[in-house]
């Protein structure tokens, strides 16, 4: 390459064209869009420049956006009247929620919190977003059209709230969301957050979360993505934790045809600490991409990851976990595991996990594993008298179990094995 | 009452039984002893259903119906139960849930009501204690830090619980010191009656000094080289394999 030419960036036609709808998506709605226009105005900038992710953006490489840019988004309907069906199918929690229905908050099918401070109507553009990296963010950033702000006031436990996200699309108009939640979480305070996104017919959803957690505090993160089996779901979450504070996640995958959930978790004060944990169920041509970066910034701080997927048909999943260690971060302790069950021949896992270790005094390591439903314990099942497709279940149950247990709340853990159930049911059927 | 006929089976090819033919009369415990090697395990698996195990002919019955035709789970629900030489653990799954499964499976199988929770942890907590079991086995997932004797004892406890109709044990006395050996030998004889039949394998003649059979049956070579009563058992331990092995031949 001549030295005097600047690097261009060729992106295959149909992604440029699939990121010039979005553009002229925004030119028409700019004006009418709520919140800070400036922040607006930079991610459309970047968008502008970068477009979508391809596969040649090594962050990209093992998932495609293909089917999301060959689909022609048209603008959500408003309001989507009967949401009972959807409704239904949120995890029956006694707890205060925040329903948004294709990205725009509804206060009819909500219940507010006593305690916690919630506004919505408007997204919130936080500092902890990066859509000068990140470019689905710079999308959301650019056409982010509501969200909830969540804020626990330092001190006070805020207990247990349901963020649910339906979304209902259809194969001939299908329809795409961006929706903006921050939460933060003051000193010493604690939430636990139910974050919930079912769905049907053909939509993106692609949320964006900041989550800054102040010194001690803790955040209990179960994150259950079950969107319809047509849809598309790519969310990134940012989250900033201070010294001695939690970030506690278990995320489990379910449901989109295409989904990624991609995590950053910045541990910035002393002896700070993040659980990513999660688990996806895949069939079909599912493809799920589990991608996190756990920043290790302070000393004495901890990480830990355990990871499970079933993948039944043709589905692909993919994990990708990045751990870097700052140069000050001595003492620092990251653990990440990857497992794999493969429920047939054209199942395929993609696993990639990377270390980047700048101090001297760590304590990392992470390990993979891919395998097959044991014969032997598939025997032993059946010579009880248990049948095939039971013991099938079990084993696929138990094997999820290990990353399910960590998940203290039984409520909470209850409701994601549920959800587990009933789709593997329907993959059974 | 189990019936084998001509019983022939290979694995990965190799032939392994040569010609099978052994009765068991519903009520009766028979011993199967013989050297390593013998066919001893894979007997028990051609009659448990286990894949890899190819039957090239010959018949196998319990009470008149066709064992080699079903799948593992239909020749539990007929009544057949195997006490695995190595029993396999299960991470993941809890003793009491699996043992709850299985014998609600074979419950509706049998159309009998199922088992709630209170129901069989009762009937469970009792038949534990019959075999010196601390509760928190049940607890515990299946087998997963087991030593080599409660793993025994577990099989037998799932003996209990699920109330086969013939039940093999494959060297259920191997890895139990005599306490262990005695308490599981006690399990079984629990369990004999007239509508309980049971096809005891083993490698020594210890066992059957505690279940004490009503036949022994020698094989070697993928052969019955010969049959006798409990006495059997014990011209074996004095005289060694040889001797029978020899003469038959």
């Amino acid at each position: 390459m001549n030295a005097l030419t600047p690097p261009v960036r060729v992106q295959p036609a149909w992604l440029a064209q699939a990121a010039s709808a979005f553009l002229s998506r925004y030119d028409g709605l700019r004006a009418r869009l709520p919140g800070d226009a400036v922040a607006r105005e930079a991610g459309a900038e970047l968008f502008r420049h970068h477009g979508l992710p391809g596969m040649r953006d090594e962050a990209w490489h093992y998932t495609s956006l293909r089917p999301i840019a060959e689909t022609r988004f048209s603008e959500p309907l408003t309001p989507v009247a009967d949401c009972a069906a959807l409704m239904a199918r949120l995890p029956s929690l006694d707890a205060p929620r925040l329903v948004f229905v294709d990205g725009r908050f509804r206060d009819d099918l909500s219940v507010v919190p006593p305690l916690t401070a919630v506004r919505v109507g408007a997204p919130t553009f936080g500092g902890l977003a990066r859509p000068e990296r990140d470019r689905m963010v710079a999308l959301n950033t650019m056409l982010a059209e509501d969200g909830a702000s969540i804020d626990v006031p330092a001190g006070t436990d805020g207990g247990l709230l349901v963020l649910a996200s339906l979304g209902a699309g259809s194969p001939e108009r299908p329809v795409a969301f961006h929706p903006r939640h921050a939460v933060r979480v003051g000193a010493g305070a604690s939430l636990t957050l139910f974050d919930v996104s079912v769905g049907e017919g053909v939509y993106l959803h692609n949320p964006v979360f900041e989550i800054t957690l102040e010194e001690g505090a803790t955040l209990t993160h179960l994150r259950l993505q079950d969107e319809s089996q047509a849809a598309f779901h790519v969310s990134t979450l940012y989250a900033d934790v201070a010294a001695g504070g939690t970030y506690d996640s278990f995320a489990l995958t379910l449901g989109g045809r295409l989904a990624r959930m991609e995590v950053h978790a910045r541990l910035g004060g002393e002896s700070a600490s993040a659980h990513l944990n999660a688990a996806q169920l895949l069939d079909g041509i599912q493809h799920a991409d589990f991608t996190t970066v756990v920043t290790h910034d302070a000393p004495h701080c901890a990480s830990r990851q355990t990871v499970k997927n079933v993948l039944a048909g043709r589905s692909r999943g993919v994990f990708q976990g990045k751990i870097e260690v700052a140069r000050g971060a001595q003492k620092t302790d990251g653990y990440q595991m990857n497992q794999a069950l493969l429920l047939s021949a054209d199942a395929e896992i993609d696993c990639k996990p990377e270390l980047e270790i700048f101090a001297d005094d760590v304590k990392c390591s992470h390990g993979a594993t891919v395998g097959e439903l044991d014969a032997e314990q598939l025997f032993y099942l059946r010579s009880r008298g248990i049948g095939a497709v039971e013991a099938r279940s079990i084993l696929v149950r138990a094997f999820l179990a290990e990353a399910l247990d960590l998940v203290s709340y039984a409520r909470t853990r209850e409701a994601l094995e549920a959800a587990i159930a009933t789709r593997w049911e329907g993959l059974e059927a | 009452m189990l019936e084998i006929k001509g019983l022939t089976a290979a694995i990965y090819g190799k032939a392994i039984l040569h010609g099978i033919d052994l009765v068991v009369p519903t009520g009766e415990v028979h011993a199967i002893m013989g050297p390593n090697g013998s066919g001893k395990s894979t007997l028990s698996y051609v009659l448990s259903g286990r894949d890899g195990y190819e039957v090239t002919g010959g018949t196998a019955t319990l009470d008149g119906r066709d064992l080699l035709s079903m799948e593992p789970e239909e020749r539990a629900a007929a009544g057949l139960f195997l006490a695995f030489q190595y029993p396999v653990e299960l991470p993941g799954v809890g003793n009491a849930n699996f043992l709850r499964t299985a014998l609600n499976a074979l419950r509706r199988a049998r159309g009998e009501a199922e088992l709630d929770a209170v129901q069989f942890l009762k009937l469970a907590r009792a038949e534990a204690k019959r075999l010196a079991m601390p509760d928190d086995m049940l607890k515990r997932n299946v087998n997963v830090g087991f030593s080599g004797g409660e793993k025994k004892r577990n099989e037998v406890l799932q003996m209990a619980i699920l109330k086969p109709r013939l039940a093999i044990l494959d060297e259920t006395d191997s890895g139990l010191d005599i306490d262990a050996l005695k308490i599981v030998a006690d399990g079984v004889n629990a369990q004999r009656g007239p509508a309980f039949s049971a096809l005891v394998i083993t490698h020594y003649q210890r066992l059957l000094d505690h279940i004490v059979p009503d036949r022994v049956h020698v094989l070697a070579a993928g052969r019955i080289v010969k049959s006798g009563g409990p006495e059997l058992a014990h011209e074996l331990e004095a005289d060694g394999y040889a001797g029978v092995v020899a003469d038959a031949a």
